[in-house]
């Protein structure tokens, strides 16, 4: 996108600013280039903002891989590819991807609740879908853990039919639903409040049956914010460790995910594979992070 | 947040599973654990609880020291965050782009990793360990490592609830309070702040939701020594893992009561800021990045004017 068609997003209309990613949406207007030379600050606000993102993001991300770098390649593979740390990347990314799946599924619902439905009790639902957010994720873990042993709320009921949703993989991506859910709602939520409802209403005119149009036209639609959700639930669920610490019993090869093994090398004082485990983790978060903003110019793209 | 929609379409039955079908997700995965945490907490009355969260020596700490590093943290993200947004809705530079998605970074890393990172600065073993040990300043297993950790993973929250906002107000007002002869600071305290309260109040609120509950950083730069560099979520932790379970619900229950009275101001300023937006007229509500606000606490806002 070029700042001149960001300068054609009408500002009295509807603005698609949470579609296009930030840098976008703050393209240049011809005025603005004037500021630089007339508004005070630049100085200050520049050598704050440049000392704290050196020292506080790029110094110690740079030492993260400088001293994972430090091992040389093969220390490096002996110390990250551990026939346990390949178990905790198995755990922690069969376990992310699962619980991203389900988030997005259930997160789709409501938005699409929310977005499309007026009902007595909206905004309520609205604000509940933040909790996870505003919750401390230890309170989480330890709620979840608590309510699926076998005495537990839901555990009295789910253990006896041989759902164990504590101290298992499946315990893990309950509570990452949890953590990952609000994720999933707000990216797509916005997604289909902005959504032209001709085209469907054309679409069942034309003969189109309720799940034709849902597939055919709001699906497409509104797919690449779903992956945004997807991909961001995923990212969150991958680094998450605070609830997941309680949940997971983290039993190595079996249910301890790659940030618990992280700490318990550094516990060991084994900082060269805690770092090089970390700088796998890191790695693939960068990743996620690439691939969010890919999506979010797609999302961007689609909403034109 | 939302706009309200006008429903309009699907049969009444449709609509009454699909709102009953978001009711049970939601309650089955937000609102039942959350109650749960009190039903728990007070299971043995309210005695039990009040013993268990003031008569513990640790906990007490634990609590004391919850609610001194969330303000200092809050506070450096607060100044870091007006002079970042400053800096980059008000002038353009190389690097800009570069600059922006540094501030995203800590909601992509891991809590752990950025933990261990600091680890590796300040830690004994560290790069600055050995200066460190000879100014005789401990920054690990205390308090000012604390207070990095929790800054670190706080950091966006500020920045990234000012940054559409100041875009979305623009730099006229402030260009004429220059050209009528005032200073920087006037500017800032007289036209900028005025303009920005309510959605730098927003970002505190969230960061400081955020600093009260952060965990795994704060986990690994702590040594979690009880009584000491315990805060309240490790507190949470440690007592689960000694197996005094109502005592862990007791200091959980008032993490998740701070995280309710976050989510009722929260959408008490969500308000004011529409309401204010609206008084500005032609100007839509600012609608943040989806990437950056939901990885935080923090939500998108109205997409729709």
């Amino acid at each position: 996108m070029t700042p001149e068609s960001a300068i054609s997003i009408p500002l009295d209309g509807i603005r698609l600013d949470n579609e296009l990613s930030l840098d976008e949406s703050l393209s240049g207007l011809p005025a603005r280039r004037r500021r630089a030379e007339v508004l005070p600050g630049f100085g200050v606000s520049g050598a704050i903002t440049g000392l704290v993102v050196t020292a506080l993001v790029i110094l110690p991300l740079a030492v993260l891989v400088l001293r994972a770098a430090s091992l040389g390649p093969a220390g490096f593979v002996a110390a990250a590819w551990t026939p346990r740390a390949r178990a905790a990347y198995a755990v922690s990314l069969g376990a992310s991807v699962a619980a991203a799946a389900i988030s997005s599924t259930l997160g789709l619902v409501v938005a699409w609740v929310l977005a499309r439905i007026n009902f007595p009790g909206r905004r309520l639902l609205d604000s509940l879908v933040d909790v996870p957010l505003a919750l401390p994720t230890a309170v989480a873990g330890l709620v979840y853990s608590t309510l699926y042993v076998e005495k537990g709320w839901l555990g009295r009921y789910l253990v006896p039919l041989g759902f164990q949703g504590a101290y298992s993989r499946a315990g893990i991506v309950l509570v990452l639903v949890f953590v990952s859910l609000p994720f999933a709602v707000r990216v797509v939520q916005p997604v289909i409040e902005s959504l032209d409802r001709d085209t469907e209403e054309a679409a069942r005119i034309l003969g189109a049956s309720r799940l034709q149009t849902f597939f055919k036209v709001v699906l497409p639609a509104i797919l690449p914010a779903v992956l945004t959700g997807f991909a961001l639930a995923l990212a969150r669920s991958l680094g998450e460790y605070g609830s997941v610490v309680f949940i997971s019993g983290n039993m190595p090869f079996k249910t301890e995910i790659a940030p618990v093994l992280i700490v318990s090398r550094l516990e060991e004082f084994a900082y060269a594979e805690a770092t090089a485990i970390a700088v796998v983790l890191l790695l693939l978060s960068i990743g996620l992070l690439v691939v969010v903003n890919v999506l979010q110019q797609r999302v961007a793209r689609a909403a034109q | 947040m939302s706009s309200t929609p006008t429903t309009t379409g699907s049969s009444p039955l449709a609509r009454a599973a699909a709102i009953a079908a978001a009711f049970a997700i939601v309650g089955g995965v937000i609102v039942v654990p959350l109650a749960s945490v009190f039903f728990e907490a007070l299971a043995e009355g309210p005695a039990a609880w009040w013993r268990a969260i003031a008569h513990d020596p640790d906990t007490r700490h634990a609590i004391w020291l919850s609610l001194t590093v969330a303000p200092v943290a809050v506070a450096f993200n607060t100044v870091f965050g007006v002079a970042a947004a400053w800096l980059v809705a008000r002038f353009r530079f190389p690097g800009r782009s570069l600059l922006i998605s540094f501030f995203d970074v800590p909601f992509a890393v891991s809590p752990v990793v950025a933990g261990l990172a600091i680890v590796l600065i300040f830690g004994r073993q560290g790069l600055l360990g050995p200066t460190l040990e000879w100014l005789s300043l401990k920054v690990i297993f205390s308090w000012p490592g604390l207070v990095l950790a929790t800054t670190f993973v706080t950091l966006p929250l500020v920045v990234r609830e000012l940054i559409p906002v100041m875009e979305a107000i623009g730099p006229e007002e402030e260009l004429a309070a220059v050209s009528l002869g005032a200073g920087g600071w006037q500017v800032f305290w007289r036209v900028t702040l005025p303009n920005i309260r309510w959605a730098l109040l927003h970002g505190i609120v969230l960061a400081n939701a955020r600093a009260m509950g952060e965990f795994g950083a704060v986990y690994v730069v702590s040594g979690h020594i009880a009584g000491a560099t315990d805060t309240m979520p490790l507190r949470v932790e440690k007592l689960f893992q000694e197996y005094r379970t109502p005592a862990s619900m007791a200091v959980a229950s008032v993490l998740a009561s701070i995280a309710l009275v976050t989510l009722i101001v929260k959408f008490v300023i969500e308000r004011r800021i529409e309401a204010e937006f609206h008084e500005r007229e032609g100007l839509a509500p600012p609608a943040d990045s989806p990437a950056v606000a939901s990885l935080a606490i923090a939500s998108p806002k109205e997409a729709v004017a």
